[in-house]
């Protein structure tokens, strides 16, 4: 008996060392130690030996069993760390192939821009109020000092609808409904689309501005050039500066067109700024008395300042776009350009 | 306007450049748009007095000349003009010099003609680039020969009136008063502080019998209305000083009295017309609305037939003049004319403009009292016509002046400096205010702090202390500004509202989905509908119309966004670019009802489209994914739309509202726009679909028992479709917490006319339940299933 079970563990550890694979491991594993293996038969034929006798054969039958699981443990363990080493290695690739890209879309160059005026100043206080494109008379020209009978109607080339309705040409538009709402102090920005009847290079017949308007106690044309000296520092560059010359809209008094330090050249002059080092961004001025009355507001309590600047033109000055028709004939070769 | 440089002179000692007055312009509010050297062209050319004149050697028709060029030296010149002779003084290009020439710049060199020698050459008026106007001789055929006064070697320019330059200025549109030389005038002494002349306005009337009374029937629409009365008229021609003020504001001459009338014009911005008092029949003037259907003849000879809207100048029978813009025929001034009667008027600015649009008729006259003229300068501009008329010589001014109002009354505003300061966040000097205000004509009164000024009476736009505030701040200058970031203002809340990130949330979901976003003008072609094939009573016609639009093909506001996508496609497809992915966010524009009577609703729309890559599906994922991201329930149903493929459409339902389609392009139309790419559009209501955004995230609570999947593959009819299924399932078992499609297999074993369609169920327990889901139930769940699917769709499992 003692001779069997010496060749037995013999047999099985020769088994458990010659097996190439996990599989093979696996069914000698089972020929031995399964429920109906070799090692098992042992016990089972342990019924045969005398009664005194079996404690010690039993003993011994179940050390070689522990000896083969072991055995078998270990060969298990080292095949699998062979096999995944074979593993490893086959699914090996070349890492210097091109990575594979997911396509994304963009914004609108217009969208981006608006994107960045509105972050500027919602930051200092300012909320986003969207009016209609489509405004009656009263809320377009009326309300905004500009009667039926002024030149500066002649201004702008107005698209109209109807006698009383036509398409804003300002967002301008918007500073009545607000102030119609809300009272002071507040801070307003109103972007959106405008029209006019023009056509041309740098004049699309719809276009998008952007209308400020801060009305509070104690406004004066100080703290207009201040804030916006404060947004073309962060639109355009941290050296820009602003400067302001006298101009004529009806809804202000004084009016003011501002013109930003070129970016391009540092304000020495170049082909950009046609060599005056100043680029004409927007208008701006402090709120007319009458419009601020038009909207139940007293003037002599409350003053404030309005500003509007044309997103396109921005845009077109800030990504170096040659003409506006590009911004609406939606070529994906120019929109792929805008992206994140 | 223009404004030349030698003009402005007459009124005030200008002792700068022209480009350091440009500057001066632009600080207090004029900007130059352009400055005009009028000598640019003609340079190198002096006076040169003829001292013989030969016969060329070789060429009949060639004269060669010895020329005293002054401190150019004696010259020799060789010439084909006719009109040259010993003693005669004439313009001499010498070598190196410039000179117009067929509408170009010509350079001047030493050279030979028929083998002599030729330093130069004589100038006609039109290589000099001026006319008679500028001076008298310069339209004959052949040389200008000068005044014989000129001296020899002298610059051409300085002679002939070319050494000026014109300011092109830009006049805002609250300052009528600067559309003439002399209102620029006033600004330019007010910028640089030097006095102001006036100009002269003095006459010595003649006594007459004769009157021509002037009524108006419409006062708001001429609230004054000058007319003179001058005896005695001899036309002739203007001097040349006046002719050359005329040309060089680019008008030509006619005779000595409608000159006037267009000097004065041009000099005070006051339109003026002469009639012929012989032609004013009934010996009256009448201004009233014209009679519907009458007509009038114009100085032009243009026939017009007017309404009510334009207002007429009429003498007792007839109308002689279309008021603000242009004089009759019937009245003209003519050689003959003995008796002239001058009308300087004020007339309504929003008038005259709708006259001159209805009928697009536009004059000087009519572009200045659009901007408006102002009450005052009416009898000013009389004043000055006649005393030019007199100082000319072509008329006797008579004592028989009719005017319908008098001098307006100053205004005056009360304020006080710290107002002004205020307003401007500086402190600008109590005597500097009052000083840049007396330099513009405001009088002053300063008591304490306040402040009354009297308004000049042409600035008709000034009527607060804003007004002044900026008169100020102009002239001051805005250097002065000292920026304050919103010292005073108070802290408020800022940015978007919930809708407008929903927005930008939703532009960023389609950009990360691979798409392009479009903008679009909100107007297309009412062709575009037809394009579409939409039928006649199709809502979407029902478009709100442009009344003056650019063109027909941007005339109604869009009713949906397809058609504009649809364009960008196309637009894509032939410049080359053969795939792509486009969407855009906009407003459509639907009226209650046409013509408008009220603001029409404007609903945003999102439309997607895409072109040569994926189809029906890929639009579909990303109208999925849009929905997704806003945990919306969207259905998509079999439907039709005209311009989609009628077996690849869906309508998409939120709920019970329909709100858009998906669909493949037609092929029809795809033929017809020669789109051999497949091309897919999707169009969304999404003024209804952000009503049903989620709006917190709500949390739920996490199951206390796993879910358990299970695989369904079932056959059924090729009409049977995946929403039916799915409905079925979820009907058929409330512990189905999902059933996706993962595949659908066709073979001839499946089955003709079949398809076999597999589902992935997800079973959850019931919140409440107190033990997880046994095989037993599930497959109880599995079974009733499959019992509905069969009983209802006549599917059979796999």
């Amino acid at each position: 008996m003692q001779q069997d079970l010496e060749q037995m563990q013999k047999e099985a550890e020769e088994a458990a060392l010659s097996a190439a694979d996990s599989r093979s491991l696996y069914e000698a594993k089972t020929k031995f130690l399964g429920r109906t293996g070799l090692v098992t038969a042992l016990l089972k034929g342990m019924k045969d030996l005398a009664a005194e006798a079996r404690p010690a054969f039993g003993k011994k039958v179940n050390e070689l069993r522990e000896k083969l699981e072991a055995k078998f443990a270990a060969c298990e363990s080292a095949l699998k760390a062979k096999e995944l080493r074979q593993k490893l290695a086959e699914e090996r690739v070349d890492v210097t192939m091109p990575g594979r890209k997911g396509k994304k879309g963009t914004l609108h160059p217009v969208t981006r821009i608006k994107n960045q005026l509105v972050d500027i100043f919602a930051g200092m206080g300012f909320e986003i109020y969207e009016g209609p494109e489509i405004e009656s008379d009263y809320y377009n020209f009326t309300a905004l000092n500009t009667p039926a009978d002024h030149p500066a109607r002649d201004m702008q080339d107005t698209f109209y609808l109807s006698e009383e309705f036509l398409l804003r040409t300002q967002t301008s538009a918007g500073q009545i409904r607000y102030m119609e709402k809300k009272k002071p102090p507040f801070k307003m920005l109103s972007p959106g689309k405008v029209f006019r009847s023009d056509e041309d290079a740098t004049h699309s017949p719809m276009f998008h501005q952007m209308e400020g308007l801060v009305v509070d106690k104690g406004i004066t044309l100080c703290d207009l050039q201040g804030m916006l000296n404060e947004f073309a520092r962060t639109m355009f560059s941290e050296t820009s500066k602003t400067r302001l010359r006298p101009s004529y809209f009806p809804f202000t008094e004084p009016s003011v067109e501002v013109d930003v330090s070129c970016a391009s050249c540092g304000g020495k002059g170049c082909s950009l700024c046609k060599g005056t080092g100043w680029i004409e961004v927007l208008g701006a001025g402090m709120v007319n008395r009458r419009v601020l009355e038009n909207c139940g507001i007293d003037p002599d309590e409350y003053t404030g300042f309005a500003f509007g600047m044309g997103v396109e033109r921005i845009a077109m000055l800030k990504y170096g776009i040659n003409n506006i028709k590009l911004m609406t004939e939606n070529d994906v070769r120019f929109l792929e350009q805008f992206k994140d | 306007m223009i404004v030349p440089f030698s003009w402005l002179k007459d009124y005030v000692d200008i002792d700068i450049s022209a480009e350091e007055l440009q500057e001066k312009l632009f600080s207090c509010g004029f900007e130059v748009e352009e400055l005009t050297y009028l000598g640019k062209d003609v340079t190198g050319v002096a006076v040169g007095e003829i001292l013989s004149c030969e016969k060329h050697p070789d060429a009949d028709r060639l004269t060669v000349c010895k020329v005293n060029c002054g401190a150019y030296g004696e010259k020799q010149i060789c010439t084909a003009a006719t009109n040259v002779f010993v003693g005669a003084k004439v313009p001499c290009a010498l070598d190196g010099a410039t000179v117009l020439h067929e509408g170009g710049v010509q350079k001047i060199k030493t050279g030979k003609l028929r083998g002599v020698l030729s330093d130069g050459m004589f100038c006609s008026g039109e290589e000099l680039g001026i006319n008679d106007d500028y001076y008298e001789g310069a339209e004959v055929n052949g040389i200008l020969i000068l005044d014989a006064s000129v001296t020899a070697g002298e610059d051409i320019r300085k002679i002939v009136g070319i050494d000026d330059y014109l300011f092109d200025i830009a006049v805002t549109a609250n300052r009528p008063d600067c559309q003439s030389i002399f209102g620029m005038a006033r600004e330019v002494a007010a910028v640089l502080k030097k006095p102001l002349r006036a100009p002269e306005t003095s006459y010595t009337p003649v006594n007459t019998q004769v009157k021509i009374p002037v009524s108006v029937e419409e006062l708001a629409l001429c609230p004054r209305y000058v007319g003179h009365y001058v005896a005695d008229v001899v036309i002739g021609k203007s001097p040349q000083w006046l002719r050359r003020r005329l040309a060089l504001c680019g008008l030509r001459s006619v005779s000595d009295i409608v000159d006037i009338t267009n000097f004065v014009l041009l000099e005070l911005g006051q339109p003026m017309h002469a009639f012929d008092r012989n032609f004013l029949q009934g010996g009256k003037i009448v201004v009233r609305r014209a009679k519907q259907g009458e007509k009038i003849v114009t100085l032009d000879e243009k026939e017009f037939t007017l309404s009510r809207e334009n207002l007429l100048i009429c003498d007792g029978e007839r109308g002689v003049a279309l008021a603000g813009i242009m004089g009759g025929l019937n009245s003209e001034i003519k050689a003959e004319t003995r008796e002239v009667f001058f009308e300087a008027a004020k007339f309504a600015r929003d008038s005259v403009r709708k006259t001159s649009r209805a009928l697009g008729q536009r004059s000087d006259s009519s572009a200045r009292f659009e901007k408006g003229i102002d009450a005052y300068t009416c009898a000013f501009a009389m004043d000055r016509a006649l005393h030019l008329t007199q100082k000319l010589g072509c008329g006797k001014p008579t004592c028989y002046r009719a005017d319908t109002a008098a001098d307006p009354a100053p205004k005056t505003i009360r304020t006080s400096f710290e107002k002004i300061n205020a307003l401007l966040g500086i402190e600008v000097p109590q005597e500097e205010v009052v000083a840049i205000l007396n330099r513009l004509f405001f009088t002053t009164a300063v008591k304490g702090g306040e402040l009354t000024v009297t308004v000049p009476l042409w600035r008709e736009d000034v009527d607060g202390y804003p007004d002044l505030a900026e008169e100020v701040i102009r002239m001051y200058g805005y250097e002065h500004i000292k920026p304050t970031f919103l010292q005073n203002a108070t802290v408020t809340h800022g940015g978007l509202t919930t809708a407008q990130k929903q927005e930008s949330k939703c532009k960023n979901i389609l950009k990360e989905e691979g798409y392009f976003e479009a903008l679009n003008y909100s107007f297309y072609s009412p062709k575009d509908f037809d394009l579409m094939r939409l039928s006649a009573s199709a809502p979407e016609r029902k478009a709100v119309k442009i009344l003056n639009p650019i063109g027909e093909d941007l005339s109604v506001m869009r009713t949906f966004l397809a058609p504009s996508m649809l364009g960008n496609i196309v637009r894509n497809v032939r410049r080359g670019n053969d795939s792509g992915k486009l969407f855009e966010l906009a407003n459509v524009y639907r009226a209650e009802e046409l013509p408008l009577r009220e603001l029409p609703e404007e609903r945003k729309h999102l439309v997607l489209g895409i072109w040569g890559e994926g189809d029906f599906f890929d639009l579909k994922g990303a109208v999925e994914a849009f929905a997704q991201a806003f945990e919306l329930k969207l259905k998509f149903a079999a439907g039709e739309r005209p311009f989609l493929h009628p077996g690849i459409t869906a309508i998409v339902y939120a709920g019970e509202k329909e709100a858009g389609y998906l669909g493949e392009l037609h092929p029809e139309i795809a033929e017809e726009l020669a789109l051999e790419k497949k091309v897919c559009l999707a169009e969304l209501d999404y003024t209804l679909l952000e009503k049903k955004f989620a709006k917190d995230i709500r949390y739920h609570h996490l199951p206390k028992f796993p879910d358990v999947q299970r695989d369904l593959a079932v056959v059924v009819k090729e009409e049977v479709t995946c929403a039916e299924l799915e409905d079925c399932i979820l009907r058929a078992c409330k512990a189905v917490k999902r059933a996706e499609l993962f595949d659908v297999y066709r073979s001839a074993q499946v089955g003709a006319g079949k398809k076999s369609v597999a589902f992935r169920l997800t079973f959850s327990p019931e919140e409440k339940a107190e033990k997880p889901l046994t095989p037993e139930t599930t497959e109880a769940f599995f079974r009733k299933i499959v019992g509905n699917l069969g009983h209802n769709l006549g599917a059979e499992l796999r």
